[in-house]
C-alpha cells in the first residue's frame, strides 16, 4: 500500500472512490456479491501502484509520441501510446492526451479479468471505461458543464454498441486545451483511444486569432506541462452566433474524419449552449434545448 | 526552470506550481511560494432535523448556492483550512456568529500533530497475540497489543516514538497505519507470536482471513447462566466452550438450582469454581477464542459411575458460531449426531444476542505549542479555558473527550469526523483539524487575536472552495450550549 493513495466505498454501499495524487476514479460494478468484491479487491490492488507506475515513465510520456517511439514499459503507458499513435503523425500528440481513459480502462480490465460482472465501469474524471455482458446496456447523461450539473442529452449503450468507452475535454476542464470547446464528448471502442480523440475534437473548436479569446503559454501556468510554450484557453469573451457555429464546425470536421477513419464512434460538441453532434445514436430532447 | 515556481512533493508527479496555481491535482497549490493543501474547506450544515447524514466528498455540490447562513446553523470546520505551522500566526479562519443571543467566535486550524495515535478496539474472543506484543504495518513495528477489554482486544498505535523516534521506514509505515485508518480505510496488521488482522473503522475485524461476525453474549459461565432455563428438559449437558470461562451446565450454580443431574462429565483445564473452568485449552481464533476445532478435545472419558449411554450433550461457542450435538454409545463415547430443532433454536438465540463485532478507531492527540499560539498570544491561556470548559474544542465538528491534566490532549471517534478529514506532512506527522468554540468576551479575555475575527457569513460568501455538508446526525450540535456534562 503507497502512503498516498485512498481507497474508500461511498456511502451508498456501492460505489469506490479510489484517489492517489491527481488520480480521482469512481467505479462500480454489478453481478454476484462475491464477484463484485473480488472485483473491488483486484482494482485496489492494481490501483496503489498505478501513480507509481506512470511517474516513473513521466519524461517519456510527456514527450510527443512518434510511430516509431520506443514501447514504454508499464502497462497503463502502453495504453496510452496505443491510444494516441493513430493520430501523431498529423498533428502534435503525447501520450498523456489519453492517461486518465487509460486508467479506466486497466482497471476496468483488472475487474473483469478477476470476476464474472453484469456491469461494470470506471470514470476517471469524466473519461469512462465500461463492460457489459450479453443482454445489457448503460443509459448516459451528458452534463456541459462540469460546474451547472444539468443534462443536455442521454445516451444508452447496449452490449452489442462497439462502444466501451467515453472521454470528454473541454478547455474549462482539469487538463489545458488547445481550443474553445466547452464540451466535446467522444464515443469510442475504448476509454483510452476516446480521451486521445476528445482531446484532440476539443482542441479544433477554435476560432484562431479571435481577439476574445485569451491564452497563454501553457508552461508559464504549469512548467511542467507537456504542451510547452503551446497557447492554453484560459478565457472567452463575447462570441458571435455565427462564430460559434464556425468554431463547432471547425470541430465537427475533424471529429468526422475520425469517425471515417474508424477511430470513433461519435461524438457530441456544444459550446455556449450549442450542441452539434456526429452520429444519431445520441439521442438529444426537442431543438431548444439544443439551441438554448 | 522558473525560479517563482515550486515543487510539490506530495506524490510522485513532483509537479512545479506558480504562485498562484494548483498542482496536477487541484489538491495542492503555491501560495506565496509556499506549498498549501486546498483540499475544498468543509462548512458544517446542522441538519439534524432533516435525518441527513454525512455526504461523501464527490457527491457535494461546489458551487455556492448564495442563500444566508443562519449563523447557528453553520459551523466551519478546519478540514482544509490550514495549518499555522511552523510559523506563530493567527489560525487560518478565527469567525464569529450569534448562538442564541451570544456571540461565538470559533478558532479553526488543522493542527499538525507528531504527538499522535490511535487507540484500537477490535471485537473479538479471538486471541491476537499476548499483551505487549508489537504491532506491525508493512513489516514495521507501529504499535503494541494493550489489554484485553470484555469481548474486545484493545492496541495501541503509533505515538511518537513510532512516528519520528524510529527509522524513516518505520515512521513512514506507521503514518501511513495511522492515515488510512483516521481515514476510514481498511489497515492489514500483523501482531508478533499472534494474528493477521485487517481492520477499518466500523467494520468487523478480519481475523487470520476469517471477518468476525459477532461479539460474544457472555464468557462461558454467563452463557450458562443466560440459557439454562432453555435447555433444561431439551439437553442432558451443555458445554459453553470459551478461551476465558468455560462453562458447564450440570456442574454450574444455574444446572444445580433447576436441579440438573450430574452427567460425568470430566472436563480438562483448571476448575475455578463449580462448572467454570479455566484453560480448557490454548487462546486461539477457533472454538470461542480457543485453539481447538475438536470440542471433544477438550473432554476426558466420563465417568461410568455418573454416565449413561444416550446421555445427551451439546457444546457450543459463545458466539453460537460453532456448536455440536453429542450422544453417548454403549461405551460412553460421544457420538456425533445432528443438532435436534429445539437446540438449534437456542443456539440461534445465542447468536441473536450477540452484538456484530467492530473495530473502533480513536484518534489521540496532543495540541502543541504553535497550534495553541495560533488561538492566542498566551497559550497557556487556552489550555486553562478548555480546561475549566469556557473553550469547546471538536475535531471536524465531532466531538472529543480531552483529557483532564495538563496540555490539550484529546480523542475522538474518527466515524464521526467527516471523510477525509485527516491528512499528513512528510515529518511524519498527522494533520487533524480541530476547532476551539468560545464566547467573544472571553476569547477577548484570553488574549485571541480580536483583529482576525471575520463574521461567518463573510467567510461561507467570499470563499467559494468551501464545501457545506451536512452534519453527522449522530454528533451533537458543535455550538449547542453544553447540557450539564464536565
Amino acid at each position: 500500500m503507497n502512503s498516498r493513495a485512498q481507497i474508500r466505498r461511498l456511502s451508498d454501499g456501492r460505489r469506490l472512490h479510489l484517489h492517489d495524487g491527481p488520480i480521482d476514479v469512481i467505479l462500480e460494478a454489478s453481478g454476484e456479491p462475491g464477484e463484485v468484491e473480488r472485483a473491488y479487491r483486484a482494482s485496489a490492488a492494481r490501483f496503489t501502484n498505478i501513480l507509481g507506475e506512470l511517474c516513473s515513465e513521466l519524461r517519456f510520456l510527456r514527450a510527443p509520441a512518434r510511430l516509431d517511439s520506443k514501447l514504454p514499459g508499464g502497462p497503463v503507458a502502453r495504453r496510452m501510446l496505443d491510444a494516441v499513435l493513430p493520430f501523431c503523425d498529423e498533428t502534435f500528440i503525447t501520450p498523456m492526451a489519453a492517461v486518465a481513459g487509460a486508467v479506466a480502462e486497466e482497471l476496468l480490465d483488472e475487474m473483469t479479468s478477476a470476476a464474472i460482472l453484469k456491469k461494470a465501469y470506471v470514470n476517471d474524471g469524466g473519461d469512462i471505461a465500461f463492460h457489459l455482458a450479453p443482454g445489457e446496456r448503460f443509459v448516459i447523461g451528458m452534463v456541459e458543464l462540469p460546474q451547472k450539473p444539468s443534462m443536455f442529452g442521454t445516451t444508452a449503450i447496449h452490449c452489442d454498441d462497439p462502444v466501451r468507452g467515453i472521454a470528454t475535454s473541454g478547455w474549462r476542464g482539469r487538463s489545458f486545451s488547445l481550443g474553445i470547446a466547452d464540451s466535446a464528448t467522444v464515443l469510442a471502442s475504448h476509454a483510452a483511444l476516446a480521451d486521445a480523440a476528445a482531446t484532440l475534437i476539443a482542441n479544433a473548436v477554435d476560432l484562431p486569432g479571435h481577439p476574445a479569446i485569451y491564452r497563454v503559454p501553457a508552461c508559464d501556468l504549469a512548467p511542467d506541462s507537456d504542451l510547452g510554450s503551446r497557447l492554453v484557453t484560459q478565457e472567452i469573451g463575447q462570441l458571435a452566433r455565427s462564430e460559434i457555429h464556425q468554431a463547432l464546425n471547425s470541430g465537427i470536421a475533424v471529429a468526422e474524419s475520425f469517425q471515417r477513419r474508424g477511430l470513433i464512434h461519435s461524438a457530441a460538441l456544444t459550446l455556449r449552449g450549442i450542441v452539434q453532434t456526429v452520429e444519431p445514436h445520441v439521442t438529444l430532447p426537442a431543438a431548444e434545448s439544443c439551441s438554448r | 526552470m522558473a525560479d517563482d515556481a515550486i515543487r510539490c512533493d506530495a506524490c510522485p508527479v513532483l509537479c512545479y506550481i506558480k504562485p498562484g496555481r494548483t498542482g496536477a491535482c487541484d489538491r495542492y497549490a503555491n501560495a506565496g511560494g509556499k506549498l498549501i493543501r486546498i483540499d475544498p474547506h468543509v462548512v458544517l450544515e446542522r441538519a439534524v432535523e432533516r435525518g441527513d447524514t454525512l455526504v461523501p466528498f464527490l457527491e457535494t455540490v461546489r458551487d455556492w448556492d448564495g442563500t444566508l447562513l443562519n449563523g447557528e446553523q453553520t459551523f466551519v470546520t478546519a478540514i482544509g483550512a490550514g495549518t499555522t505551522y511552523p510559523d506563530y500566526k493567527p489560525a487560518p479562519f478565527i469567525i464569529s456568529s450569534e448562538v442564541a443571543g451570544v456571540d461565538m467566535v470559533t478558532v479553526v486550524t488543522e493542527g499538525i500533530f507528531s504527538y499522535c495515535g490511535v487507540k484500537l478496539k477490535i471485537d473479538t474472543d479471538r486471541h491476537l497475540g499476548p499483551e505487549c506484543s508489537t504491532v506491525r504495518s508493512q513489516g514495521q513495528a507501529i504499535g503494541h497489543v494493550t489489554t484485553s477489554e470484555y469481548g474486545s482486544q484493545m492496541m495501541s498505535l503509533g505515538g511518537v516514538r513510532h512516528l519520528t523516534g524510529g527509522t524513516r521506514r518505520e515512521g513512514t509505515a506507521t503514518c501511513d497505519a495511522l492515515l488510512n485508518l483516521c481515514n476510514g480505510n481498511a489497515v492489514e496488521l500483523t501482531v508478533d507470536n499472534g494474528a493477521a488482522i485487517e481492520v477499518q473503522a466500523n467494520q468487523p475485524p478480519v481475523v487470520d482471513g476469517v471477518r468476525e461476525e459477532r461479539m460474544r453474549v457472555g464468557c462461558g459461565s454467563a452463557t450458562i447462566g443466560m440459557f439454562a432455563k432453555q435447555w433444561f428438559g431439551k439437553v442432558d449437558e451443555v458445554v459453553v466452550v470459551d478461551d476465558h470461562i468455560t462453562g458447564v451446565l450440570s456442574e454450574h450454580q444455574a444446572g444445580k438450582l433447576l436441579g440438573v443431574p450430574e452427567t460425568g462429565i470430566k472436563m480438562k483445564g483448571q476448575r475455578s469454581t463449580p462448572g467454570r473452568y479455566f484453560r480448557v485449552a490454548e487462546p486461539g481464533t477457533s472454538w470461542g477464542g480457543t485453539n481447538i476445532d475438536d470440542p471433544l478435545s477438550i473432554l476426558d472419558p466420563f465417568d461410568p459411575e455418573a454416565a449413561r449411554p444416550g446421555l445427551r450433550l451439546l457444546m457450543v461457542s459463545t458466539t453460537g458460531e460453532h456448536r455440536a450435538y453429542f450422544e453417548l454409545d454403549e461405551t460412553l463415547t460421544p457420538r456425533e449426531k445432528d443438532l435436534p430443532e429445539p437446540l438449534a433454536r437456542s443456539v440461534e438465540r445465542i447468536r441473536d444476542n450477540c452484538e456484530p463485532a467492530l473495530c473502533t478507531v480513536l484518534f489521540m492527540g496532543g495540541a502543541g505549542g504553535s497550534l495553541r499560539a495560533g488561538v492566542t498570544e498566551n497559550p497557556v491561556q487556552l489550555t486553562h479555558s478548555v480546561g475549566k470548559a469556557l473553550t469547546r474544542v471538536t475535531c471536524g465538528g465531532a466531538p472529543v473527550y480531552v483529557w483532564p491534566g495538563g496540555g490539550i490532549t484529546f480523542m475522538v471517534d474518527v466515524s464521526r469526523v467527516p471523510a477525509n478529514a485527516f491528512g499528513y506532512v512528510p515529518t511524519p506527522a498527522l494533520v487533524a483539524p480541530i476547532e476551539f468554540s468560545l464566547r467573544l468576551s472571553d476569547y477577548a479575555a484570553l488574549g485571541g487575536y480580536m483583529d482576525s475575527v471575520k463574521p461567518l457569513h463573510s467567510i461561507t460568501h467570499e470563499d467559494d472552495a468551501s464545501r457545506r455538508i451536512s452534519a453527522h446526525a449522530d454528533n451533537p450540535w458543535p455550538l449547542a450550549p453544553e447540557r450539564g456534562n464536565k
